[in-house]
């Protein structure tokens, strides 16, 4: 018995896996010792060999049963060792980092960024592309619209009639819906006890919310009645708006509010998972929705916009077809034949994702690029950084290998170590995500659809989990690997790094920063690239002067039995409204409109030059704006003619304002002013031609626009524009006393700079180009950061050579040029490879750059200029450190 | 005999085989011998029941195997108690000895006297 063994661990290596010979092994030991003992007894040994394997029975299922035993055991065992193992392992990396503190703070700092912007940029392409709209079967919901052309949303809407008629003739919808595409924000006045509120409320056809499927949290949806000429009025709340005005008071449900001075029935509280403003007007909101009443706006024109839900089994190509069979038979409306056929080629119906968010899918994946790009910058640089650990373990590697750890084990424990970096660095990430994704969704002014709905969701963690381990992947194989793969006895030798291996090492590592600065150099080019394009932007010719220039919401009272009172009942408002402001010291000139630019807009049909007849299709809609005197002149857009005075009278020879693009279309080479245009009703004539304003989008060109009188049509709203020096925080009180002094019903309206309508067009250039600016910039520190890493290592190793030169009298300054020009070969090359590189990417960003060439020189050229900067500062450190290598000390050492 | 019963002798052989190791590390056939000859040849451990036990026994790691050479020079696997092992055997020990006890006491009792009748 002293003769069993005392290692049963290699024992069990040796023979442990084959449970099969175990089992048959000690069976067979079992016969032979019962054979010896029926022998020693006096049996004879066949008689004794069949007696013991009587007694043992069925051997073939004692068999099975140890193997299937033994099988279960080896597993658990395994699995055993494995995690045993894996502990061992990151209990020895959380060692190791507690030596290397800062190695390992640096590495997860790195990783933390970014892991988190890939995260956080990932939440918003799930967001915003991944997932679907936030209606239930929302593959169903359709955009109808026009192919998209200059004019943008005001081209994109129908009248009553071509609605209805439409909703009546196609056949592949569940129901067609729609809503009013001309509200602007503060367009509704509540009235709590005397206190005028503003407030932004939204007419919809009165099946709106039942096509897009959304259910009221309390109360009801509107009825078809609801929408009746006459009917009493009723309102449905948005959530936040219930929250925030009426204190999420149940009780509001089936009560009377005072609305623009109705009382008017609160039927119910919309979900809060409902966000209109998220989904069809990126940066608005909307308190309040009210039915349309499709009767009376018959005669308003084109006012709402079409969104439809098919039927199940019904395909967009089905949907298309029948909108091209049916658009032919539409009329503008339905009392003047002549418009039947407007709409010919006017209506294609898109997936609602697409009209939603469809724009910006170019954009985010170019983001996504960038984050990956600084991903994968971010591994070059963990990997570079672990090679230089490598190289300062090689020694307690080797030492591993010798006592018998094998090459995948070693392995193995270096990709623990790195996925503890990782993982470390992505929980910091993450948190980072979150708070950077929180703040995005709060951000609401921001012209990005669904931007309320992004979270770190579980598809968002996985993601940051996948990054992880792929990151980990990434940056610690090529250092595991070559780290495990050196000689033993060359590192175990005794004599500081082996010059062979440390060059190869080296070689590796110079790739990497080049590499490293070359991801950084495309990162760079496109930051710049978008920033030219946003200062082109930004420098672009508006046609009106924000600065300086203000406007506000008004309230005002034109309600009249006829046309005629009504007007004039509603100049005398804004006369004596214009008269008091422009007497407030300071204010230089003082306009009324009903829409501004970069907001909602409107058309009224076509013009056309008296006796002159066009091509279908030749002659577009102008959009429509209904002024005051003074408009001009207080938001800025020059005006060659006249102005509009107060003596173009309702009644009188009703008078126009063209813009120049429409001018120059009807009188190429004469002056329009003073010529007419006929509406087919009436004829209008011409007293100035005004700039083109820039009206949809900054980057794009001016379509017509017409400016009507206040005196003569009636505005759909009012909006004040003054101009002014005064700073808008205290010109706006005193505008509102003015304004509550002559009309106790103005609400508390604010004062907003006209500028903030441009940057808040220009938002989501912003928001990308500072984006994507902020990857190059963390690219270009990453990059700097492993150009300091390499060339000190470098120094750090030729320390004993330096030292020698500068005994046989190499002066400082040479020691110093030797190591800069170093850096600078390893720079030039990583800008040469990134140059290249950019120049291929820089064409699959080109449809977001403005007015820049994806192959713009001076960008490439500051590129450049900006990394050799940010490289001769990291390698000068470095230099200064050789220079002053005292050669006695380097000479002694080693 | 019936399901009931083998479970019985199968936990309990778990126990005499745990106690067979004890002195020491010990071969199956060794095992046997200890069990006829401690129980004066009253209880005879077949081979079909023994191993599945001793396996699972090793599976648990009451107890661990090596292999090593018998008296006679044959390749043998040995058994021995791990320190688990050990603390299982005492526990079981002292709950059989409980049992045993509990037992013999119910079935030497005498009439019980009528105040002791449940009421």
């Amino acid at each position: 018995m002293s003769s069993a063994p005392r290692r049963p661990r290699a024992v069990r290596r040796l023979f442990g896996p084959d449970h099969a010979a175990d089992v048959r092994d000690e069976l067979e030991f079992h016969l032979a010792a019962k054979v010896d003992d029926l022998v020693a007894r006096g049996w004879t040994p066949d008689e004794a060999r069949r007696e013991a394997e009587r007694q043992l029975g069925d051997r073939r299922s004692l068999q099975r049963i140890g193997e299937h035993i033994g099988g279960t055991m080896n597993r658990r065992q395994r699995l055993g060792d494995y995690w045993r193992e894996c502990l061992q392992d990151l209990h020895f990396a959380g060692r190791a980092f507690a030596r290397e503190r800062g190695f390992a703070l640096v590495a997860v700092l790195v990783l933390a960024l970014a892991i988190g912007a890939n995260v956080a940029t990932f939440s918003v392409i799930n967001t915003l592309i991944l997932r679907p709209l936030p209606f239930p079967d929302a593959g169903q919901l359709a955009w109808i619209a026009p192919p998209p052309s200059g004019c943008g949303l005001s081209c994109a809407t129908y009248s009553s009639d071509a609605y209805e008629e439409f909703r009546d003739q196609s056949r592949v919808y569940q129901g067609v819906t729609g809503y009013f595409a001309f509200s602007g924000p503060d367009n509704v006045r509540l009235d709590r006890g005397g206190d005028m509120v503003p407030a932004t409320g939204l007419d919809v056809i009165s099946n709106f919310f039942e096509v897009l499927g959304v259910t009221p949290a309390m109360g009801r949806a509107f009825t078809a009645d609801d929408a009746r000429t006459g009917a009493r009025p009723v309102a449905l709340l948005s959530h936040a708006y219930w929250v925030r005005q009426f204190a999420a008071d149940r009780s509001i449900v089936g009560t009377d509010v005072m609305l623009n001075g109705h009382p008017t029935t609160v039927i119910g509280v919309l979900p809060a998972s409902f966000d209109f403003g998220s989904v069809f007007l990126p940066g608005a909101r909307v308190d309040l929705f009210t039915p349309l009443d499709l009767d009376a706006a018959r005669d308003w024109g084109n006012i709402v916009t079409l969104v439809g839900r098919l039927r199940p089994g019904a395909t967009l190509d089905q949907a298309r077809d029948d909108a091209s069979r049916i658009a032919p038979n539409l009329y503008f409306n339905v009392k003047y034949p002549q418009t039947r056929g407007q709409y010919r080629n006017g209506l294609v119906p898109v997936p609602l994702e697409t009209h939603v968010s469809g724009e910006w899918h170019r954009p985010l994946v170019v983001l996504w690029s960038a984050v990956g790009l600084i991903l994968l910058i971010a591994c070059v640089n963990l990997s570079n950084l672990l090679l230089v650990r490598g190289a300062a373990r090689s020694k307690e590697v080797a030492m591993r290998q010798a006592l018998g750890a094998t090459r995948a084990r070693l392995v193995r424990q270096a990709l623990t170590e790195s996925l503890a970096l990782s993982l470390t660095g992505a929980a910091f990430g993450l948190a980072a995500a979150f708070g950077l994704v929180r703040w995005l969704a709060h951000h609401g002014d921001l012209d990005l659809p669904l931007l309320n709905g992004v979270t770190i969701d579980t598809a968002a963690v996985l993601w940051t989990v996948l990054v992880a381990m792929v990151a980990a992947a990434l940056f610690g194989l090529v250092p595991a690997l070559k780290m495990t793969g050196d000689n033993v006895q060359e590192a175990l030798k005794d004599s500081g790094p082996a010059a062979g291996r440390g060059q190869r090492h080296e070689r590796l590592r110079l790739g990497l920063v080049i590499a490293e600065i070359a991801l950084a150099s495309v990162l760079l080019v496109g930051a710049g690239l978008l920033l030219r394009s946003f200062i082109n932007v930004l420098d672009v010719n508006l046609g009106f002067t924000p600065e300086q220039a203000a406007t506000m919401a008004v309230d005002y009272d034109d309600a009249a039995p006829s046309a005629e009172a009504g007007a004039r009942k509603r100049v005398a408002a804004f006369e004596r409204i214009l008269d008091r402001v422009d007497a407030i010291p300071g204010i230089d000139s003082a306009g009324i409109t009903d829409y501004l630019p970069f907001g909602a807009n409107r058309s009224w049909g076509t013009l056309v030059p008296k006796g002159k007849v066009y091509r279908p299709g030749e002659v577009s809609p102008p959009l429509v704006y209904v002024v005051t005197p003074g408009f001009f002149r207080a938001t800025g857009i020059g005006l060659k003619g006249r102005d509009f005075t107060w003596d173009d009278r309702f009644g009188g020879q009703p008078v126009i304002v063209i813009n120049a693009s429409a001018a120059r279309f009807y009188w190429p080479d004469e002056n329009a002013v003073g010529k007419f245009l006929s509406n087919g009703r009436a004829d209008l004539q011409v007293i100035g031609v005004a700039d083109d304003v820039r009206e949809e989008r900054v980057e794009d060109g001016s379509g017509w626009q017409v400016y009507y009188p206040a005196t003569q049509e009636s505005p759909s709203g009012a909006r004040l524009v003054i101009r002014s020096r005064l700073p808008v925080d205290t010109l706006g009180s005193t505008v509102l006393h003015a304004l509550r002094e002559l009309n106790p019903t103005q609400p508390a309206v604010a004062l907003t700079p006209l500028h903030t309508l441009v940057s808040h067009a220009v938002s989501p250039r912003r928001f990308f180009m500072i984006l994507v600016a902020a990857m190059a910039g963390l690219g270009l520190f990453l990059a700097a950061l492993g150009i300091h890493g390499v060339i000190s290592y470098s120094v750090a190793r030729q320390s004993r050579d330096i030292g020698v030169r500068m005994a046989l009298g190499a002066s400082v300054g040479r020691v110093r040029r030797d190591v800069l020009m170093a850096t600078l070969r390893v720079t030039l090359w990583g800008i040469g490879v990134g140059i290249v590189v950019s120049l291929v990417v820089a064409r699959l960003i080109a449809s977001l750059l403005f007015d820049t060439s994806p192959w713009d020189v001076t960008t490439y050229i500051a590129m450049a200029a900006i990394f050799l900067a940010v490289a001769l500062v990291s390698g000068y450190l470095p230099a200064r450190k050789a220079s002053r290598v005292d050669p006695m000390i380097a000479l002694r050492s080693n | 005999m019936d399901r009931a019963k083998l479970d019985l002798v199968r936990g309990t052989l778990d126990v005499l085989i745990l106690k067979a190791l004890v002195w020491g590390p010990l071969h199956g056939y060794a095992i046997t011998g200890f069990i006829r000859a401690e129980s004066d040849e009253a209880l005879l451990v077949e081979e079909g029941t023994l191993y599945p036990a001793l396996w699972r026994l090793e599976s648990k790691k009451l107890v661990e195997a090596e292999w090593g050479l018998s008296e006679n020079n044959r390749k043998a696997k040995f058994y021995r108690l791990t320190p688990a092992g050990r603390r299982h055997l005492q526990r079981e020990t002292a709950t059989w000895e409980a049992y045993a006890a509990a037992v013999a006491k119910v079935l030497g009792a005498t009439q019980p006297s009528p105040r002791r009748k449940p009421a």
